[in-house]
């Protein structure tokens, strides 16, 4: 009886611990909301600071630790190992690294706590928001990186060393704290392959490149594939046409949410009925309109169309679906008739961006971390590893061997020259840009004409005029 | 002990026991719903902590919003379809295995191999939304590598070069859903009617066998009185289920958290979403979910008790 009842006791002081410890849960949540509010305290004064000279500007010290977080996405995070292993060398210094994808979920609680890493590539779909982490002042002021010496070049400062564009697209409230780092250029791609089989030469204006998806068709292929279920891809088609045959001037009109953007701008209707006149007769790889981007690249890959469009990240993310010899290769979008911009013109800017934490330990290391990346020797260890260009101006190694794709690429930017322009709406009006981009689809689907896609694009721009941001938002 | 010192230790444990759970579910559950009808009356972006009251501007944009109204149109559709189809064919295909055979002397048992299907039919149900958007994204592919247009065109019924765009029509794309939840649903709900119709004494079935019931009536004058209960049960789960779609339209239709195409596929869910993470209308985005909520809640009031009958006991 007794050994009943103490049995009994134990289990119901056991169910009360139990749900004890359930409410305890909370207390750790709690923790965790607080650290967003205090998360103050001094930086943790590491040890990782060592005097200054011209060739440590930033005194990193020899045999401190690096703390290296990088977005592990379409460039994986192989460049980034190789990179540590070269600062490691270079410095003594030991890294520890971490590629994932779950940014904010690893670094949120690290940020509020008061040790971040020194190094971060803030990227992704779960990236910390930028303007967020500035406003508490989780940001290093990168412009001592700016203005240090080049590691190519030690007469010239790492500014000059970027392209045009870098430094405005990583600054905040006046100070520059994220460096976005790749370079992406936005066109066709095609099969070298491909067209030196059939005989066909890359078109440079729009009639040559119907001509060329209709001699596709003859031979039982598609001329033009496209990532259907994201419209975004035929958009940038669409408004490359706009500001190629338009000028500048068509562009800005765009993003400054003009109230004759689209209505009553004659280089906007000809370019969306010359991306029309590829759905009208016919051209399209069948079915491409319902296609996902990777099923769509993929069916690209396999010889089934002529071209697809999209970003200069393609290689990298086709990788595995490109057969050997495929030999891809860029092609400006081209021309309309009387076109403002010459054919070389290409839509090009700069993302990814790498931030250094103001409350890094080894602060001083991340800091020298940014300006290796923009040294010509890591810049080309990145376009190996990640077939992607870098903001680092002629940043390749000539003598280095790339990938056809992404060297196409590298050419076709150096041919384009100061040629270069880059649209701000879709990150200024998420709202405006999904319109356009629904009304885009409907267009390839051919449910509506190349004036009704005026028309609703030009109702897309006139409702995000009325979005409180409209006032700040300005290009000139 | 006295008793009376058990009875204050048991009172201690209950309260100790209850007292965590319902300040769990107080913290987690009904304070972000306080929380959300707070912020439908503010123009909160999501993004940045300081915010405006701006009344009641966030329901009057809903009222005029064409998006929402569609996509509210939608999920009404799919909650008459949803739970129309699934249980009606749930029925059937339970009323077959369980009661559908051709009676032996007086035997009441199901058509041949019912083991079979049962175990079969409950396949669908083991997985999960995600992997049954993958599996049927293959079904619907838009050219001729998806199961449906290869078929198709293998036939001769479709052509090659002009495959049907099964989630890019706007005619299809609903129809489409439609199927993969019904595909989904029938599988469970046909055990659950299964484990139902087993509890029902098989002298009943017997003495309606005798006074000459045919199938069609002993399905309608026994089993489906019997059942009642077990289908209100379904008819609000599937109910609540079509208000939500989210994982579905969002992963296999076009557009930011799916909808597509051009808002054909629109369900209240998604719309949510977009505004929410999107488009930085966090503000309004909670204004619809206070709108979805009091839905939810209308719908399975009204459901329970349109279908509240008087019990059958046996």
């Amino acid at each position: 009886m007794s050994m009943a009842s103490t049995g009994e006791g134990l289990g119901r002081r056991d169910l009360i611990k139990r749900s004890a410890a359930l409410g305890l849960i909370t207390v750790p949540t709690m923790g965790f909301l607080s650290a967003c509010a205090s998360g103050g305290g001094e930086p943790t004064s590491g040890p990782s600071k060592a005097a200054t000279s011209a060739q440590n500007p930033f005194g990193v010290a020899k045999g401190s630790k690096m703390d290296v977080v990088v977005f592990k996405g379409g460039f994986g995070d192989d460049y980034a190992k190789a990179w540590e292993a070269a600062f490691d060398k270079k410095w003594g210094t030991t890294s520890s690294h971490l590629g994932t994808q779950e940014i904010t979920g690893k670094l949120q609680t690290r940020f509020n706590g008061g040790n971040p890493p020194d190094v971060v590539d803030n990227s992704g779909a779960q990236k910390i928001k930028l303007d967020v982490l500035f406003k508490s002042n989780q940001l290093a002021d990168l412009t001592p990186v700016l203005d240090a010496p080049s590691l190519d070049d030690p007469g010239k400062k790492v500014r000059d060393t970027l392209i045009a564009g870098t430094i405005e697209q990583g600054t905040q409230g006046g100070k520059f704290v994220s460096l976005n780092y790749v370079y992406t250029v936005y066109g066709f791609w095609y099969s070298g392959k491909l067209f030196k089989e059939k005989g066909w030469t890359a078109p440079k204006t729009w009639d040559e490149f119907l001509a060329v998806c209709a001699k596709a068709k003859e031979a039982g292929l598609g001329g033009l594939a496209h990532q259907g279920k994201y419209p975004y891809y035929i958009n940038v088609v669409i408004m490359d046409l706009i500001a190629k045959k338009g000028g500048l001037d068509a562009m800005k009109a765009i993003d400054n949410l003009e109230p004759n953007a689209f209505e009553g701008n004659a280089a906007a209707l000809a370019a969306v009925e010359a991306v029309y006149e590829v759905v009208e007769k016919d051209l399209l790889l069948p079915g491409t309109n319902g296609l996902t981007h990777t099923e769509s690249q993929t069916a690209w890959n396999q010889y089934k169309a002529a071209f697809i469009p999209s970003g200069s990240w393609l290689e990298n993310e086709q990788l595995k679906q490109t057969p050997e010899d495929f030999d891809m290769q860029f092609l400006p979008v081209p021309l309309l008739a009387d076109s403002k911009l010459p054919f070389e013109a290409i839509r090009a800017g700069a993302g990814e961006p790498f931030i250094v934490p103001e409350k890094a330990a080894n602060k001083a290391g991340g800091l020298e971390f940014i300006r290796s990346m923009l040294s010509r020797e890591w810049s080309t260890m990145f376009a190996q590893q990640a077939n992607s260009l870098t903001v680092v101006k002629d940043g390749v190694d000539p003598g280095v061997k790339l990938r056809p794709g992404t060297q196409s690429a590298v050419t076709a930017l150096k041919t384009a020259g100061t040629n270069t322009f880059n649209y701000l709406y879709p990150d200024w009006y998420s709202e405006m840009d999904t319109a356009i981009q629904d009304a885009s689809n409907e267009l390839m689907a051919k449910r509506i004409q190349p004036k009704e896609w005026i028309k609703r694009a030009q109702a897309a721009v006139n409702k995000a005029a009325q979005d409180p941001n409209a006032k700040n938002n300005r290009r000139s | 002990m006295s008793q009376v010192a058990q009875g204050r230790g048991r009172g201690g444990f209950i309260a100790g026991f209850l007292l965590a759970p319902l300040a769990l579910y107080l913290t987690f559950v009904i304070w972000p719903y306080v929380q959300t009808f707070g912020y439908s009356f503010t123009n909160w972006t999501g993004q940045s902590p300081t915010f405006d009251f701006v009344g009641v501007d966030n329901y009057s944009a809903l009222m005029k919003d064409e998006v929402f109204r569609g996509a509210l149109w939608n999920n009404l559709l799919l909650l008459v379809f949803v739970p129309v189809v699934t249980i009606l064919l749930a029925l059937f295909f339970a009323f077959m295995v369980n009661a559908g055979g051709r009676g032996g002397a007086g035997g009441v048992k199901g058509v041949r191999g019912s083991g079979f299907y049962k175990i079969v039919y409950f396949f669908p149900q083991v997985l999960s939304l995600a992997i049954l958007a993958v599996l049927f994204g293959a079904v619907y592919r838009t050219d001729e590598g998806g199961l449906l247009n290869g078929v198709l065109i293998k036939l001769g019924l479709v052509d090659r070069l002009h495959p049907i765009e099964w989630l890019n029509e706007p005619n299809l794309v609903l129809w489409c859903l439609l199927l993969v939840v019904v595909w989904h649903g029938v599988g469970f709900y046909l055990v659950l009617f299964s484990a139902a119709m087993q509890s029902v004494p098989k002298d009943i079935y017997e003495a309606a066998l005798l006074d000459g019931a045919g199938r069609a009536q002993t399905f309608l004058k026994v089993t489906l009185p019997l059942l009642w209960d077990s289908v209100q049960t379904s008819a609000v789960y599937l109910g609540i289920a079509a208000m939500d779609m989210f994982v579905l339209v969002s992963t296999m239709t076009s557009g930011q958290f799916g909808g597509g195409p051009d808002h054909h596929s629109e369900v209240m869910a998604t719309v949510l979403m977009r505004n929410f993470l999107y488009f930085g209308k966090s503000g309004y985005a909670c204004a619809m979910g206070v709108v979805m909520l009091v839905l939810t809640m209308i719908l399975s009031v009204i459901t329970l008790r349109a279908t509240r009958r008087e019990r059958i006991e046996f």
